[in-house]
């Protein structure tokens, strides 16, 4: 039976892994290749190494990282931020990642999906979509659990999350795997960094429609968390960054944790 | 030495990075020449099996590796490395493939996910050198939306539930190719890979 997946995600800048709350006041939380040895050690499942600020600074990702860490460490690589042309990818994909996430830039142009697809496999393009709640009048959406009755919108967020687009999310989501996208990274921008839970409603909704594999994204504090993003929210995997970079837990305590509980994973 | 079979279209980092971490020598390269120099072959894949054969008609390689596969030469295939050794695909139209295992290379019929991304197990059909040391049901990293169905089901070394029992990976003598990524497959992929080099070393000796 195909295990759901465990990915600790490095948020990259300046060659370091930070994780920022809401993409602020980064914490610096060491080397990126040295984690990356440590979490193969674990069992992750996979890595994503994401450039926080490369759509920002318009910088090209990380490829010295990926390059280094790809030459110890044999599990799949994503790599994301910056990513804007078939050439990047193409970059990326040559210094040992597996896959590119795109976001800004499949965003701004939905072609480099399709053209991706075509050049490189489906299986390697993974779209990125950061979505935040719509603020409506009379609702309160502090909280991010289950609301199957209530109208919520997600609108698409571009350059790390601090530009609002009028993209629908669960529309961008249906046509980026029309466009060809093999994977959906599904961030809620609302939970991002605050460690009270993955915006479950949004993974389920997305997850529902989607023929792609759905990777939850964006506010895991607690495994309880990740049990819900893969049972309500439906996703084939989870992704966590600052509640494994900080060793309060393992990637072994999350799994053995959500295989006492039914959920099929890689031991 | 071992060729790395350069067609450029395969993920050449990956594999080069494993058979660099196990102390395997290795060279990369398009040349039939080399390749039939070499000791062993592993032919990677990436992208699509259209373009896969297009680029290896064009570098020359398609009698190169039915003579050294023919010859029982060790020779490793790696996703669509395992696919394009079959008659013909069915990704995006209909393409020909290298035909040196009878067969087809279907797209997933069930309604789960496609691609299947992600760690499944592999159960054990034959017994064979090249999966010495696996256990029975480990679990190896997958990424496609579409597998083999051979003719004979004498080469099925191993089957991986996904809907439904499919060929993860096939073996024939020195022959052994895998849908799966030994190369991303943690430490159980590197054992694969070291059966491999292994293979190699008994068949030159």
């Amino acid at each position: 039976m195909l295990a759901k997946r465990i990915i600790p995600c490095l948020d990259v800048k300046d060659g370091r892994v930070v994780k920022g709350v809401q993409y602020v006041n980064f914490r610096d939380a060491g080397d990126p290749v040295e984690q990356a040895a440590w979490y193969n050690e674990q069992g992750a499942d996979e890595l994503t190494f994401l450039d926080i600020t490369a759509s920002l600074e318009h910088r090209d990702t990380v490829l010295d990282i990926v390059r280094r860490t790809a030459e110890q460490v044999f599990i799949p690589f994503t790599v994301g931020g910056g990513i804007r042309t078939i050439e990047d990818i193409r970059d990326t994909l040559k210094a040992g990642a597996d896959k590119v996430s795109i976001m800004t830039a499949a965003v701004r142009n939905p072609d480099i999906i399709t053209e991706g697809a075509e050049r490189f496999g489906s299986q390697c393009i993974v779209v990125a979509i950061d979505a935040r709640r719509v603020p409506a009048e009379g609702r309160d959406d502090s909280d991010l659990g289950p609301a199957p009755d209530a109208e919520i919108q997600w609108l698409v967020h571009t350059h790390g999350g601090t530009r609002a687009t009028d993209v629908d999310a669960l529309e961008y989501a249906r046509r980026a795997e029309e466009l060809g996208a093999g994977e959906l990274l599904v961030t809620s921008m609302d939970a991002d960094g605050t460690r009270a839970g993955y915006d479950v409603e949004l993974l389920r909704r997305i997850s529902e429609h989607a023929g792609i594999p759905v990777i939850a994204s964006g506010g895991a504090g607690t495994i309880e968390h990740m049990y819900d993003a893969i049972d309500y929210g439906r996703c084939d995997a989870v992704l966590a960054a600052s509640i494994f970079h900080f060793r309060e837990l393992t990637v072994r305590d999350v799994k053995e944790q959500l295989a006492a509980r039914g959920v099929p994973v890689r031991l | 030495m071992i060729a790395l079979i350069d067609y450029g279209m395969g993920n050449l980092g990956s594999v080069g990075n494993a058979l660099r971490f196990i102390d395997c020598e290795f060279e990369i390269t398009g040349d039939p020449k080399a390749i039939d120099a070499a000791d062993g072959a592993i032919l990677p894949g990436v992208g699509a099996f259209g373009d896969c054969m297009a680029n290896l008609r064009e570098y020359g390689l398609v009698e190169a590796i039915r003579d050294y596969v023919a010859a029982d030469r060790p020779f490793l295939g790696i996703c669509l490395g395992l696919q394009l050794l079959f008659t013909e695909s069915a990704e995006m139209g209909r393409h020909a493939g290298l035909d040196i295992i009878a067969g087809r290379v279907i797209r997933f019929t069930h309604s789960l996910k496609i691609p299947q991304i992600g760690w499944n197990q592999i159960a054990r059909r034959q017994d064979c050198p090249q999966l010495e040391g696996v256990e029975d049901g480990s679990y190896v990293y997958f990424v496609h939306s579409f597998h083999v169905v051979p003719e004979d089901e004498s080469v099925v070394a191993t089957t991986t539930d996904y809907g439904y029992d499919f060929v993860s990976a096939i073996r024939r003598g020195n022959l052994f190719a895998t849908q799966f990524h030994p190369e991303k497959s943690a430490g159980v992929g590197l054992r694969m890979l070291r059966n491999f080099v292994r293979t190699v070393e008994a068949a030159g000796s």
